[in-house]
């Protein structure tokens, strides 16, 4: 089974039922539709979509947890809905914001206890628990009960508990959710060395920080409304832009129903807008620098100042709004509001 | 990291069963030496209505015997309420925390988890027992008539084996219910001190109610520990010592294979429906 890629999906899909919904209310949602994915074994690979995406429901297919609708998946070679008990011994998961193990114990005997769970024996249960507790700065912490850790350290014991099992591949879900930039910077070094250092294991990544997916990943699948969009490594992601000009401008305030005049210019591909406090921020890409002219009289028309202009380059998140039409932000709240049926 | 220390291959099989369920009954094990408010809470505040009972019988001049079912049946209270609120709703708070989705991940079988924590239970559960029954005996002076310390064993180890059966089950059981197994385990907490015979001989209810309330494995228990360790205790017994170890056995039997039924039906439905291990449902 070597020779079989970590991941494969084949028409992947999965709806979940509503339950309880009112008359004329739908009664079901599509999660994921047609996933068709292949990782090779050794690449970093990142899932990036708002919340919502279908990230989640993915990870959960691909880790024996929840069965698809439709289509197959494989992983390290074995169907995960015929063969959880070949895979499970193969994977493993670390989720943002987990709360597992049991508060009264200390992060080393929780540790060894999650060992057991994948039948490693005790000496070298404590010897990887050590090992991997010094990598994440927590050797000094081994004997604090669970209970008495911050987040950030929490997470951290979190990360060791996920790679002390050595997994062939591991899914990370959003791992550095709501962490400081410190642990979040500490957790992405771990998982790059333990990359760097293990040729042949694999790690799928969820995340919505675009920086991370942009650090970490080889490749990157975009992913929202349970669809691929696009499936590719970030610097070529970010090379379908290349030829837009894209500008940040900082403005006053903007009016309502400014923007839509602005998306008619010509030239203009794609305008998301930020307000913030007592200033609009807004993001362009535009076909050419040649729109700018045109946007900046708009701009002057409707009674705006212009506080600030940068060109930059591409990011994951341009491309994201190239595919998407709206910010990762955007297709958030868009998702929140379907699901409540707005 | 390069090397990641590796001394032998995981153990897989029985190993890896017997390996999950020390390692989940270390927590439970280990959790009473670090909580020592469970000294108050579990074991003064249940032995003071122990103790009401026992001057309630003082004071109508009832045989003596019936202070020393009243210790026992006290001790015996500190297994149920592990059952309730240590087994049976257990699994509903693993889904909680996020454990549960670890726990079916993870190569082993959920029905060692489940052993584990009977086990872990159990044996942090029969110190409780012991305090209550070593101050009961201290207090109110109790004598003791052993008839067959072999007997005694069995239908304790019987016991044991079909009430945590039975929590095992209700433990799956209670993962349907989500939210409602709090108030469930609410719920059956008093009705099963009373109908148990908790603080009477459970044969004052008359055959047919005794042997309706004898699926609960402590009714049953109960009753033959107090005819092999009371003097009095046979004359107040419900049935022969030998017939309640071959029904305890038998519940001992049905108890934990309905709840490997239950786990594995609970597990290819959260499988399929993802409703489970997501603890917003």
């Amino acid at each position: 089974m070597s020779d079989q890629p970590a991941i494969k999906t084949e028409n992947l899909g999965r709806i979940y039922k509503i339950r309880g919904a009112k008359k004329g209310e739908a009664r079901q949602r599509v999660a994921l539709a047609d996933v068709n994915l292949e990782v090779p074994r050794g690449e970093f690979f990142g899932l990036l979509g708002p919340n919502g995406a279908g990230k989640t429901t993915l990870i959960k297919i691909l880790t024996t947890l929840l069965a698809p609708s439709t289509g197959r998946a494989f992983v390290a070679g074995y169907d995960v809905a015929r063969q959880p008990q070949e895979v499970r011994p193969r994977i493993n998961m670390v989720s943002g914001g987990e709360s597992s193990g049991y508060g009264l114990l200390t992060v080393r005997e929780n540790l060894w206890m999650f060992g057991q769970f994948y039948g490693l024996d005790t000496k070298t249960t404590y010897a990887r628990i050590d090992e991997l507790l010094q990598i994440v700065g927590l050797a000094d912490r081994a004997r604090t009960k669970t209970s008495d850790l911050s987040t950030g350290l929490r997470q951290k014991m979190n990360i060791v508990r996920g790679f002390l099992t050595d997994p062939e591949v591991i899914f990370l879900d959003e791992p550095t959710l709501g962490l400081d930039v410190g642990a979040s910077r500490d957790i992405r070094h771990f998982v790059r060395r333990w990359m760097d250092d293990r040729p042949g294991r694999t790690v799928l990544l969820t995340t919505h920080y675009m920086v991370e997916a942009d650090e970490l990943c080889d490749r990157v699948a975009i992913i929202n409304n349970g669809r691929v969009l696009a499936c590719d490594s970030p610097a070529n992601l970010k090379r379908r832009l290349q030829r837009e000009a894209i500008f940040k401008l900082e403005v006053s305030p903007l009016r309502n129903g400014v923007l839509a005049a602005f998306e008619q210019l010509p030239g203009v591909r794609k305008v998301v807008h930020s307000p913030q406090d007592g200033r609009s921020e807004l993001d362009l890409i535009l076909e050419a620098d040649e729109a700018l002219g045109g946007v900046v009289t708009a701009l002057n028309t409707h009674g705006a100042h212009i506080l600030n202009l940068q060109k930059r380059e591409p990011t994951l998140e341009d491309v994201f709004v190239d595919l998407v039409g709206m910010s990762m932000t955007e297709a958030e709240k868009a998702g929140e509001q379907e699901l409540m049926g707005g | 990291m390069s090397t990641l220390i590796t001394t032998r291959p995981p153990d897989r099989g029985w190993r890896l069963f017997v390996r999950t369920i020390v390692a989940r009954a270390y927590p439970r094990v280990i959790g009473q030496q670090r909580e020592k408010a469970w000294i108050f809470f579990e074991t003064f505040l249940p032995f003071l209505a122990t103790v009401g009972y026992i001057y309630v019988y003082r004071a109508i001049q009832a045989p003596e015997d019936y202070i020393g079912f009243v210790v026992m049946g006290g001790a015996m209270t500190a297994f149920w309420l592990n059952v309730i609120w240590a087994m049976a709703s257990q699994l509903y708070w693993e889904k909680e925390s996020g454990n549960l989705a670890l726990y079916i991940m993870a190569p082993n079988s959920l029905m060692a988890i489940l052993l584990g924590m009977a086990l872990g239970g159990m044996l942090a559960t029969c110190l409780r027992a012991l305090v209550i029954t070593v101050l009961g005996t201290l207090l109110f002076g109790i004598s003791f008539a052993v008839s067959s310390y072999f007997q005694l064993f069995a239908v304790f180890v019987l016991t044991m084996a079909a009430l945590y059966g039975l929590g095992m089950l209700l433990a799956s059981l209670f993962l349907l219910w989500g939210r409602e197994a709090w108030q469930i385990a609410t719920a059956l907490q008093e009705p099963v001190y009373f109908i148990s015979g908790f603080y009477f001989p459970v044969k004052s209810f008359g055959f047919a109610v005794a042997l309706a309330a004898s699926v609960l494995p402590l009714t049953l228990g109960m009753d033959a520990m107090r005819q092999l360790v009371f003097a009095s205790g046979p004359s107040l017994g419900f049935l022969s010592v030998e017939v309640e170890i071959a029904i305890l056995s038998v519940l001992a039997v049905v108890f934990i294979a309905a709840a490997k039924f239950w786990l594995d039906f609970m597990e290819r439905k959260a499988i399929e429906e993802g409703t489970l291990t997501d603890r917003r449902r």
